[in-house]
């Protein structure tokens, strides 16, 4: 391919290839603080590119390929190939991974012990995730926390923040310093523009760490907490994993261990300070 | 590398594992993609077994062998499924293809990947075979009358089958190759000197499992997968020998493309032949870009000799005024 990079998340490495070098370029800048994989030997391949060769450059769109694809996946504008490269790479982990049990989640690590929040689009796991990084605590990823059947560790996935809409404006005042992707405005899933995960968590990527709270947010009701029963957290979580069926009894095992060993909490919260305080006040009573 | 960058670099991993000591990262990455894409990761984690090789590059093979012996699991499980179902009726049950590759413990069967299930019953039995598993669970997936009536006028086998709880298929044959195709096989032949498994059901006789795999590939298909395929027919040659495969083939009407398949297993495996067999044919080199149309990117390469053999695919598998028909329409369904 005309374009390669390559790159390690966590202990994920991934390979690019595109026919345009817009969104190398991005990647290249963005990751810049990244290793690239072990061994220089990919866990996974994705590709850019156009389906006509003169879709290259006339009203370039830009598809997405790779070692998993989606059937029927809708190209992107080169404008928004950034997120097409996010989106090929996430879907290599939806559809392809097989070491870890993929939980849809963030996490966030302090004193080596993890919080992991799950919860519907728009709940606010992400923001929650990225405004915890910038007041003291290490970020783990904001899309997927790697769940070990050998060990019950969570694994870090720090990958580019994806952050959307309202929540843009929320991070740029709370990290005024960080590192942020182009505005990518009308993508499908409205205005997006991503965050660099701080230095120290880029730093610390491969470092597992064990799980100690389950967090379920819910965004825009009076703030309240509740606990969750163990049946309700693994049903939920197995609807958050992509891979759950997959992994088969490794992923049974290695889930009804996480259920059984980790403390369960639903919190609503009506802003991000709520949550923020709900949060470090679950954290301290643990 | 020293290597042109297509199949052959899989091919000669899997033939010849030490060769692999030769490769950098950007060759591993390039085995590693192919061998992903033309499914056949596992079998190459199990050929590379006590071969040192990166870190990155086990732990990848590591995955891919833990993620087929799930898939291998899944699979014997569904053969006992359809045996549940099909056990009563008194009809020889063959299975076919992985699956009975893994059910019989194979070397063929080692890091398969297994689809669907696909089985072999006599055709007299079709009708009660295809109740007994409506009735345990499976479903039609076609549900468009022109296929449906299609497949049971014209094919080798009934509408793919879906189970509706635990989503996998099952392909009933009534022989190995359509009846539009020029070679008839001796259906009959195949389910009367099938082997018995111990649970009862049946696989074919290692002759007629080459013959099949030669079929599916030379008279049949388009040759996607043909390195799988081949790979298949390698390693039943090298458990089973050769020695009554000629007149085997010939009964099968199919002595023209079990010699094509052992000629490209050997260029491509170095499959071991007695001498005659491995005489190369004119076209073998035209074969052999079609199966390695493969990149280190996992892509498909050489369009213009794959639409080739897609359109000689469907000119084996029909007459030209049959064909014809069945493509216009197809295409008038696809525009409405």
């Amino acid at each position: 391919m005309r374009h390669v990079f390559s790159v390690a998340i966590g202990p994920v490495g991934f390979r690019l290839g595109s026919d345009w070098r817009g969104p190398v370029a991005a990647l290249e800048r963005l990751y810049a603080s990244y290793p690239g994989p072990q061994d220089g030997i990919a866990d996974f391949t994705v590709r850019l590119f156009a389906d006509r060769p003169w879709r290259r450059i006339f009203r370039p769109k830009v598809m997405i390929g790779g070692d998993f694809v989606l059937p029927e996946a809708a190209p992107l504008s080169l404008e928004h190939g950034l997120l097409a490269a996010e989106m090929a790479m996430n879907l290599q982990m939806a559809l392809g991974q097989r070491r870890y049990l993929l939980l849809h989640a963030s996490a966030v690590e302090r004193n080596g012990k993890a919080l992991v929040m799950t919860g519907l689009s728009g709940a606010g796991k992400s923001t929650l995730a990225a405004l915890l990084m910038t007041r003291g605590w290490r970020l783990m990823g904001d899309e997927f926390a790697l769940l070990d059947p050998a060990t019950g560790l969570i694994h870090a996935f720090p990958r580019l923040i994806s952050l959307k809409n309202e929540a843009i404006g929320v991070m740029q005042g709370a990290a005024p310093d960080g590192m942020f992707g182009p505005l990518l405005a009308d993508t499908p899933k409205g205005a997006i523009r991503h965050l660099v995960p701080d230095e120290r968590s880029v730093a610390a990527m491969l470092e597992p760490a064990r799980p100690a709270l389950i967090l379920f947010p819910t965004f825009g009701h009076d703030a309240a907490t509740r606990e969750v029963a163990p049946s309700e957290v693994f049903v939920r979580l197995t609807q958050a994993s992509t891979n759950y069926v997959a992994l088969a009894e490794r992923g049974f095992t290695a889930l009804t261990r996480l259920v059984a060993e980790t403390p369960a909490r639903a919190i609503d919260y009506p802003d991000t300070e709520s949550a923020i305080a709900q949060v470090e006040a679950l954290w301290a009573s643990l | 590398m020293g290597l042109a960058l297509d199949g052959r670099l899989l091919a000669r991993a899997l033939a010849d594992p030490a060769s692999v000591a030769t490769l950098d990262s950007a060759g591993w990455q390039a085995l590693l993609t192919m061998a992903r894409a033309e499914l056949l990761s596992a079998t190459l984690a199990h050929r590379l077994d006590g071969i040192a090789k990166p870190a990155a590059a086990q732990r990848f093979l590591d995955d891919a062998k833990a993620s087929c012996a799930q898939g291998r699991l899944v699979a014997l499980w569904e053969v006992e499924m359809a045996r549940r179902a099909l056990g009563d009726l008194g009809v020889p049950v063959v299975l076919l293809k992985g699956s009975a590759f893994i059910a019989a413990g194979l070397a063929a069967g080692q890091g398969r990947f297994v689809g669907d299930l696909d089985i072999l019953v006599p055709r007299a039995e079709l009708d009660r075979v295809e109740a007994a598993l409506l009735g345990a669970g499976w479903e039609w997936v076609k549900p468009d009358p022109y296929d449906d009536a299609y497949y049971r006028r014209w094919m080798h086998e009934l509408p793919p089958l879906i189970h509706r709880v635990r989503d996998r298929m099952i392909d009933v044959h009534h022989t190995i190759l359509p009846p539009t195709a020029r070679p008839t096989p001796d259906a009959d032949a195949l389910i009367a000197d099938s082997i018995a498994l111990p649970n009862g059901l049946h696989m074919l006789n290692s002759d007629d499992m080459i013959c099949h795999a030669a079929a599916h590939l030379f008279a049949d298909g388009d040759l996607s997968g043909g390195m799988r395929n081949l790979w298949d027919i390698h390693r039943l040659v090298d458990d089973f020998g050769i020695a009554g495969l000629a007149e085997r083939a010939r009964r099968h009407g199919l002595a023209p493309a079990v010699r094509r398949a052992l000629r490209l297993s050997h260029a491509l495996y170095d499959t071991q032949l007695r001498d005659g067999w491995a005489r190369s044919g004119s076209d073998d080199d035209l074969y052999l870009r079609r199966l390695t149309a493969r990149d280190g990117w996992g892509r498909q390469t050489r369009p213009v000799t794959r639409l080739g053999f897609y359109v000689r695919s469907h000119w084996l598998r029909m007459p030209p005024l049959m064909l014809a028909r069945h493509l216009w329409t197809k295409w008038r369904k696809q525009a409405g």
